[in-house]
Parts: structure tokens; C-alpha cells; sequence
């Protein structure tokens, strides 16, 4: 049997993630992938499948109901175990780490299946970086549009230059070693309790 | 401010979870110099598994999941003790309004009466089979967790086989009463507020409680990795010194609103504070507009809750043999014996100058009425503790009770 004769499933709810492995395992040579993102009617879609390893992301909250089902469900026709051998700390780890889990049937060489879970490993590290480099670029937007409506309410009250503004807001921040953010998004606060100012 | 311990605890957002929640959010951890990180996780299994790479130092955990780890029976498995309770209590019995219907018309009353809820149970089950229906499916959280266990005890002793006469499946706590409203599952055992949860609906009815199939019984309980509390004793100690002010906190009810503003928290359990009223006050609506007060509900704190006694564990274990999870060995006893750890909570909170129960295990059942117990001046109740079915488990007659244990 060559390695891409493995049948691989991925229960993933989040749907980029889940493309995001899949093309790694294709790439990989894996041709039998199944994708699923919807643990409705799973027992029967296992034992159509037959899968060789299962691949599962950890923020799955039927992690409790899939374990249960590899180990007793009539369903699953071989037993399913968990992916590791306990000698391999490190693999484990780094999957946790990654926040991704796989089970694979009993007798499965761990050479077949090492690879397999290093892709999942690298593709999840990759999808939580993306993640978070689009969480900094959303909230550094609302950032600067808190500080643009915040520089507005000085001009406004104070009859500041926009320069003049942001030196005010920054001072401010730096004086009270917070960030200009904070400050300019109290202000806006402050600005919509007081009066009509905002929003005019 | 540099603590002298920190302390990793991962928890599931779960109202049972409060002790721990509160021992971090309200100054009791920091009063015993610790730093406690709270982690919320969404399944048993990763909590496992983080506890077994050491992610988590403690967690809050099912009361047999410790064993089951140190027993092997689970992926990832590493040895876990048990030097807390976080309570006893908590969890009901919640039926589909087609189930009970049915129920009702074998004789079933809305008063949580186990006997009679469970021989009307076992009658409409039998007249399910003899008409060719479906078996019941039920769900739990966990196949080692207190709710598969009473549940199956409850169905055994009224003649049900829980595995031939009915189907058993595992649903998250919070997906329970989504899987009942779409008949998915047809009842299932969880700790509140997820019953309250199918009352509050109108899809499902309770008809039975943990506390009066084993009153005073345990549930979840704080987890440590063996190896961890080996190498910090005195961090385990002041946290256990912590759990026990919180848990004492948690009991007090002048501060019901304010913990249930506090584990309404999206951070904690996220769930209104209404809906935690039953498990705190003990006042549940069954549904159908009948309420009931059940002494004893769910105790955070006293009738020594905290006490992490043997025969708990025990009692787990002749379950986990009776349900075939595992051979009864003299090599597996001896494993579930040295899981929970109340030397280790004797010695923690000697110093406070409590009261705390003088030995390590207790018949369970045999307390009829609330008995004080302890030494000199300081006072401590225990019990009732009774089972249902007016069974006694001797922990130092193990091998007569698993005998004596029928499948139904």
C-alpha cells in the first residue's frame, strides 16, 4: 500500500482552515480526503468512508462524542486510536500547541502517519497566523478610525489645527502611559455622554 | 505584583466550575500568593490532554475522569489525583415532552420521585419494544463522568438495561437541550443549567435528580498532574487553602447574585443569571408549571464538599468494572484507591483550623439523617447520603459489591 492509498477525514468546522488542510494533503498526494464541517449523522458517514486517519480540530466541542464513537460505535468498524504513540512527546505537544488532533486506526506504522500530522500541524500554525495577522489589521483600522473621530472633536470644541489634535492626544497618552487608542476612544465616549458634539 | 506561585487551571464553562472561577476572580487565590491563570476549554478531552503535556498544572475535571486517566482508559492518559471536590449534586434527569407523556401514562407523577419515575420509565420502554419502536436514546457528557454512572444506576435498579434496553450517546453539556428539542436524543442526564435550559423551552421535563439517586454524591472535582503537585507542594497546598474560602464563598447564599453575575460572564459560563437560580437555590421548575425544592441540590461547600474521599472513588470504580470499561484487578483497585487525596487536603487546610472528617473513606448510604461528626468545637455535618434503592457500598467490601452488581 503507498502512502497516498491512506483515507484521510477532516472534521473542521471552520471552512478555511478545513480547504487550507485539504490542499496540503492533496499536494501531499493524498487523493482519498473527505472534508467535514458538521458532526450531524458522522457515525454514518465514518463507516462509509472507512477512514485510516482522522484529522480533528481541538476547538471541536464533540471531541468527547467523536472519541467515544471511535471506541464503541458499531459504526466504526476498526478501532481508532489516538494518533501518537506516548513515546513521541514532542508530536504531541506541537499538536496541541497547533490545536489539532488526530486518530488513526490501530496498526497504522507511525512512519505513515507522522508526515500526515506534521502537514496538519504546520497548516493550523499557519491558518492561527493568519488569524491573528487579520485581527491586527481590523483592529488597527478601527484604531485609526477612533483617533480620526477623536482628532474631529478637538478641532471641533477646541478649535484646534488637526496637527494641534493629535499632539494633544498623544501628550495625553503619553502622560498617562496609556495608548493613544484609549484615549481617543474615551474622548468619544465622553464626547457622545456630554452632547450632540459627535455625530453632528 | 510578583506572586510566589503560578498556577495554570484549565475548566469547562460549566456551573460547577464556580469554586475554581471564584478562587481566581475574587481575590482568594491572590490572598494565598497565587497568580491563577483560568483557561476555558471546550471538551474533556483537550483538558486531558493539556493536564497530560502539562499545559494545565489542575483542572476542573469529572469525578472519574482522574481515574480513568490513571487507570489508562483514555488516549493521551497520564496519572492525575484528586486532592478536591468541587462539590456534590447538580445534575438531573431531563426527558423529551413525548417521553414523558408517555411516562405519565405508566404512572409517572411530576414530584422527581426516582422509583416511580424510573418503573414508569421501564414500563414504557417495554412497550416500546413489544410495538417494534426505536429503543430511547439517551445522552451524556462523558462515558466516564458521574452522569453516565447514576444514570445507569438509576435505569439498572428499575430493571432497565442501559445497554440492551436502551442506546446510550455522548452530546456537549451545552448542546443537550438542542438535541432534545430536535429529537435528536429522547433524554439525557447534565448538570444545570442545561436542564433548566429544556424547562425554560418548553421541550423537556425533569423527572429526576442526582440527589436523591445518591444524595450527597460527588461530581466534578479538581484534577492535579501527579507529577506536578510531587514538585510543588506548598503551591498546591495555598491553592487548595484558596478553593476551600471560595467554596466556603459560594455556599453563602448573600452572595448568590453576585456569583451568578459572575459566572454569567462570557469568559466563565456565559449563560444568564436567571437560568443558574435552580442549581443555587435548589427550586427547579420540572416543567408544566410544577416546581419542586430539593434539599441538598448541589452543595459547593458544605457536608464536607471539598473532601475527596475514597469511597467516591471507589464507588466510581466498581461502576467502571460493572459497565465493562475495565477487569476488576487487584493491580486496577489498588490504582483507583491511591487516586483521590485527602491526605493531601488534611494537610493543606490543618492550618486554617476547620473541621475535617477523621477518616479517609465512609460507608456510603449509611447515614440516614444529617449526622455531626469531627472533633472538639468544630462542627461538621455529613449526610444523608443514601441511594435510592436503599443499597450500602462498604468500600472495604468491594469484591462482594461488584459481585453483587446485576447488569439490571
Amino acid at each position: 500500500m503507498s502512502t497516498g492509498s491512506l483515507t484521510i477525514l477532516v472534521i473542521d468546522e471552520n471552512r478555511i482552515r478545513a480547504s487550507i488542510i485539504e490542499a496540503g494533503l492533496r499536494d501531499a498526494g493524498h487523493r482519498q480526503v473527505t472534508v467535514i464541517h458538521d458532526v450531524a449523522g458522522i457515525a454514518r458517514r465514518i463507516a462509509e468512508i472507512e477512514p485510516d486517519v482522522i484529522v480533528i480540530d481541538l476547538e471541536n466541542p464533540n471531541r468527547d462524542m467523536l472519541e467515544n464513537m471511535f471506541q464503541l460505535s458499531r459504526a466504526v468498524k476498526r478501532p481508532i486510536a489516538m494518533f501518537v504513540d506516548r513515546s513521541d512527546q514532542a508530536s504531541i505537544e506541537a499538536a496541541v500547541d497547533a490545536g489539532v488532533s488526530a486518530y488513526v486506526v490501530d496498526g497504522l506504522k507511525k512512519e505513515r502517519i507522522k508526515p500526515i500530522l506534521d502537514m496538519a500541524i504546520s497548516r493550523f500554525n499557519a491558518f492561527s497566523r493568519m488569524a491573528r495577522e487579520l485581527e491586527e489589521a481590523r483592529s488597527e483600522l478601527e484604531n485609526r478610525k477612533v483617533i480620526d473621530r477623536a482628532k474631529g472633536i478637538l478641532m471641533k470644541s477646541r478649535g484646534l489645527s488637526e496637527e494641534a489634535a493629535y499632539t494633544l492626544l498623544r501628550k495625553t497618552a503619553m502622560n498617562q502611559n496609556r495608548k493613544i487608542a484609549e484615549i481617543a476612544q474615551s474622548l468619544v465616549t465622553a464626547a457622545g455622554l456630554l452632547g450632540p458634539l459627535e455625530g453632528e | 505584583m510578583s506572586m510566589a506561585h503560578e498556577i495554570t487551571a484549565g475548566f469547562m464553562p460549566l456551573f460547577d466550575s464556580a469554586v475554581l472561577v471564584v478562587a481566581g476572580e475574587m481575590g482568594f487565590a491572590v490572598r494565598e500568593g497565587i497568580e491563577l491563570k483560568l483557561q476555558r476549554e471546550t471538551s474533556w478531552a483537550n483538558i486531558r490532554d493539556r493536564i497530560a503535556i502539562g499545559h494545565f498544572d489542575v483542572a476542573h475535571m469529572l469525578g472519574p475522569m482522574p481515574l480513568a486517566c490513571s487507570l489508562g482508559l483514555t488516549p493521551l492518559a497520564s496519572e492525575t489525583i484528586v486532592p478536591f471536590s468541587l462539590g456534590l449534586g447538580g445534575n438531573c434527569v431531563t426527558v423529551s415532552n413525548t417521553v414523558w407523556e408517555g411516562m405519565a401514562a405508566q404512572g409517572a407523577a411530576p414530584d422527581l420521585d426516582p422509583t416511580r419515575a424510573g418503573t414508569a420509565l421501564g414500563s414504557l420502554i417495554r412497550e416500546r419494544a413489544v410495538a417494534g419502536r426505536e429503543p430511547l436514546r439517551f445522552a451524556v457528557v462523558h462515558p466516564h463522568s458521574g452522569h453516565n454512572y447514576e444514570l445507569r444506576y438509576w435505569l439498572a435498579a428499575c430493571g432497565i438495561d442501559p445497554d440492551r434496553d436502551i442506546e446510550i450517546v455522548i452530546v456537549p453539556p451545552s448542546f443537550m437541550a438542542d438535541a432534545l428539542a430536535a429529537g435528536r436524543i429522547d433524554a439525557y442526564c447534565v448538570g444545570e443549567p442545561w436542564n433548566s435550559a429544556s424547562v425554560a423551552t418548553g421541550t423537556g421535563r425533569i423527572v429526576t435528580v442526582k440527589a436523591l439517586l445518591w444524595r450527597n454524591s460527588p461530581e466534578k472535582v479538581i484534577g492535579a498532574r501527579k507529577a506536578w503537585a510531587e514538585e510543588n507542594p506548598e503551591a498546591l497546598a495555598a491553592l487548595l487553602r484558596a478553593l476551600h474560602h471560595a467554596a466556603r464563598w459560594c455556599q453563602d447564599p448573600a452572595n448568590r447574585g453576585e456569583l451568578a453575575a459572575l459566572m454569567a460572564r462570557p469568559a466563565f459560563l456565559g449563560q444568564p443569571e436567571a437560568i443558574q437560580m435552580p442549581a443555587l437555590t435548589g427550586r427547579l421548575q420540572l416543567g408544566g408549571g410544577v416546581e419542586r425544592r430539593v434539599e441538598d441540590f448541589f452543595l459547593p461547600f458544605d457536608k464536607a464538599a471539598n473532601f475527596p474521599w475514597k469511597s467516591h472513588a471507589l464507588w466510581f470504580y466498581t461502576q467502571m468494572v460493572r459497565w465493562g470499561q475495565l477487569p476488576h484487578t487487584p493491580q486496577n483497585l489498588a490504582i483507583a484507591r491511591d487516586c483521590y487525596r485527602p491526605d493531601l487536603y488534611r494537610s493543606a487546610l490543618k492550618p486554617l483550623g476547620v473541621a475535617l472528617p477523621g477518616a479517609n473513606a465512609k460507608v456510603e448510604g449509611a447515614l440516614k439523617v444529617a449526622t455531626p461528626v469531627g472533633s472538639a468545637g468544630a462542627s461538621l455535618v455529613l449526610g444523608p447520603d443514601g441511594f435510592f434503592d436503599g443499597q450500602i457500598f462498604d468500600p472495604d467490601r468491594i469484591d462482594a459489591y461488584i459481585a453483587g452488581q446485576k447488569r439490571a
